[in-house]
């Protein structure tokens, strides 16, 4: 009680009351019940916690050219012969090592792969609930392109986008630019499901009774969208917000793999795939697998913790 | 079924006229042709001459009609990067990238029917368990991945003997046989030409080439098909016309194959079908891993040079696919189950 009451005193009632009401929830007895969401869920902590504070824990500074010794260069991972135990993965071809470019090039991948799930849920709520709420022609309209960009796969639009938005930008600055140009790429190449979901989703919560009070007492239609009904249609929208995030992070390892994402300068988990991919057959297998590894590793934790929100938010399931 | 087909063809030309217009947006207004044909120093005069010649003057819609008499005619301009008509590279081109997606659909379907069927009808067997868990990796690695991987485990491992000792099968093989079973990781090996059409069907090192690539992009679907008709079989071996056919005592093989694969089928074929657009999207990652020279790999060094004819020829060759795909699978399924005939008219006009 005594603890409660200091932690009360320390951080607020609120926090503690939310804590509590979050402890007793089912959302939170289902994820307990599931070893392995609690084992994706911790995976995923350690990850983006790791790619997050890359610049204070990674064991060194790979981009920073005077940290950096080319004598280092193609050291096997430390358990293996030839090995360095100040390198615990090995180094790449200029001598930096594996796992401190792997922390920074996780945390490029994690910062694309959630400002493109952002920007994606972002056109896809304005125009889904728009488009809910307002129906006629603009309703038609806004639909039918989303089913029309659904019918082309994702990844090639995302390429389509990603040429274009570099054939408009300056020359030059295409380096400058080229995580701004991923996220609207990604982001672009991914709204029609947000938009269709929060529409569905609208068009039941419209005919709703509060709605309807709403509207009765002369509440404005932009704050009842905002306040009223965007609320009660985000749950499906963090599902899919969640497993949008690990197909987020494929595409921008895709697409640097395929050269067209970041450059080697600043390298994400794809560029380093890409770069170690040219050493593969000369046998330096360390400089391509580990990222790849630790691409998959992520994809794989974030996607169990989708799977996981999709079936303890669905009251079907239950 | 004739309304039906007219509906559906209509909405095919309206998809396809969207497609148009934006690849008419990006090829009139995303970089300057002008400067991208007369280069930096061409003089005043020069550029007004070649924007009359051009008809940039002209209003939008008379632009955008002349644009989609082009492209129905498969003029897509002059590549910038290359210098040569876009539509003699992607005719060069085009061959590659069909037989790898041939290939690759054949082995999804064969191998993913065989492994749904066998997972389906033994479903508590350690190797139906094993192969499901298999499945699931395999849907869940991206396909630039799926390749690298295979390239170090078919074509670098095989090959890396350490002190005349083999890594991999050191007991079966010694280093030179190991060797022998390598396989290429990049190319297409030896072609034939037939005509314009440059085939690697037709000799052994075309055949060795194409398994790496036709293995890496046919994984997804593979898996994909193989889920599907194990839980179609499940579904299906609970009614009661099997049940009916065992009372009768009917054999294993009969009841399996004569009347329980049937039924599984047409869903099957409708993802089957719609899926041969994925894998002409994600042929373009496994022509880069494995510098396979077809259309794909055309499309990502557009793309890495901005190289604008190319993509938005690219972009509505891959869009008229998608939608002759769609209408031939939405058709056949109709044709297939006339329960939907009535359904999806309506649907398609609500």
């Amino acid at each position: 009680m005594n603890a409660d009451r200091l932690r009360d005193r320390l951080i607020g009632a609120g926090v503690r009351h939310r804590w509590a009401r979050f402890r007793a929830s089912d959302l939170f007895y289902s994820f307990r019940r599931s070893p392995t969401t609690v084992v994706a869920a911790i995976v995923t902590f350690v990850l983006i916690f790791g790619a997050v504070f890359a610049p204070l824990l990674a064991p060194h500074t790979p981009f920073i050219p005077a940290s950096i010794d080319i004598n280092d260069a193609f050291k096997a991972p430390a358990w293996t012969q030839g090995g360095d135990w100040r390198f615990l993965f090995g180094t790449d071809n200029q001598g930096r090592d594996m796992l401190s470019t792997i922390m920074y090039g996780g945390r490029l991948s994690i910062f694309v792969g959630f400002a493109a799930v952002a920007l994606a849920m972002l056109i896809g709520i304005l125009l889904g609930l728009s488009a809910g709420y307002f129906s006629g022609w603009y309703e038609s309209a806004v639909m039918r392109v989303a089913d029309v960009q659904l019918t082309i796969p994702g990844i090639l639009l995302a390429l389509l986008i990603d040429g274009v938005v570099r054939a408009l930008l300056p020359p030059n600055s295409k380096e400058d630019y080229a995580s701004l140009v991923l996220v609207i790429a990604i982001g672009l190449a991914s709204w029609p499901q947000y938009a269709r979901v929060v529409r569905s989703a609208t068009l039941v919560e419209k005919s709703k009774d509060y709605v309807a009070a709403a509207r009765v007492i002369g509440v404005p239609s932009l704050t009842i969208m905002l306040r009223h009904i965007l609320p009660n249609v985000m749950g499906p929208v963090l599902v899919i917000g969640t497993l949008g995030l690990a197909l987020a992070i494929i595409a921008e390892a895709t697409l640097s793999f395929l050269g067209v994402g970041l450059p080697p300068t600043s390298p994400s988990l794809g560029t380093l795939i890409r770069v170690g991919n040219d050493f593969l057959f000369s046998g330096e297998w360390w400089i391509t697998l580990f990222p790849a590894l630790a691409l998959i590793i992520l994809s794989l934790a974030v996607n169990l913790l989708g799977d996981w929100l999709r079936d303890a938010l669905n009251p079907k399931l239950r | 079924m004739l309304a039906f087909i007219v509906n559906r063809l209509l909405q095919a030309i309206g998809v396809m006229l969207v497609v148009a217009l934006f690849a008419f947006i990006i090829s009139n207004y995303v970089g300057d042709p002008i400067n991208n044909m007369l280069g930096q120093e061409a003089t005043l005069q020069d550029r007004a001459q070649l924007k009359k010649d051009l008809g940039l003057d002209d209003p939008a819609p008379v632009q955008f009609a002349r644009f989609v008499g082009e492209a129905l005619r498969g003029n897509f301009g002059i590549s910038y990067q290359m210098k040569r008509p876009v539509s003699h590279l992607i005719v060069e081109r085009l061959p590659a990238t069909l037989e790898l997606v041939f290939v690759a659909a054949t082995i999804a379907l064969v191998l993913g029917v065989i492994g749904g069927v066998f997972t389906g009808l033994r479903r508590n067997a350690v190797s139906s368990r094993a192969i499901m868990t298999i499945s699931l990796v395999g849907v869940s690695l991206p396909t630039f991945v799926i390749g690298i991987l295979l390239i170090y485990g078919f074509a670098v491992l095989p090959k890396s003997c350490v002190h005349g000792v083999h890594l991999f099968g050191a007991l079966l093989f010694d280093c030179a046989d190991v060797a022998m079973i390598s396989l290429p990781s990049f190319g297409r090996g030896d072609t034939v030409d037939i005509g314009a059409w440059q085939s690697g069907l037709l000799t052994a090192e075309g055949w060795r080439h194409l398994v790496l690539p036709g293995v890496t992009l046919s994984l997804f679907n593979l898996t994909l098909i193989l889920r599907l008709v194990r839980s179609e079989m499940l579904e299906v071996l609970r009614t009661d016309y099997i049940k009916f056919a065992r009372a009768r005592g009917l054999t294993d093989r009969a009841v399996h194959f004569g009347h329980a694969l049937k039924n599984t089928l047409v869903p099957v074929i409708t993802v089957a079908g719609i899926q041969i657009g994925s894998l002409i999207a994600f042929s373009t990652i496994t022509e880069t891993v494995f510098q396979w020279p077809g259309m794909g790999l055309l499309f990502i060094q557009s793309v890495q040079f901005a190289d604008v004819p190319i993509m938005t020829a690219y972009l509505v060759l891959a869009a008229l696919i998608f939608v002759v795909i769609n209408f031939t699978v939405d058709v056949l399924y109709a044709a297939i189950d006339p329960r939907l005939r009535a359904d999806r008219v309506a649907a398609g006009r609500a």
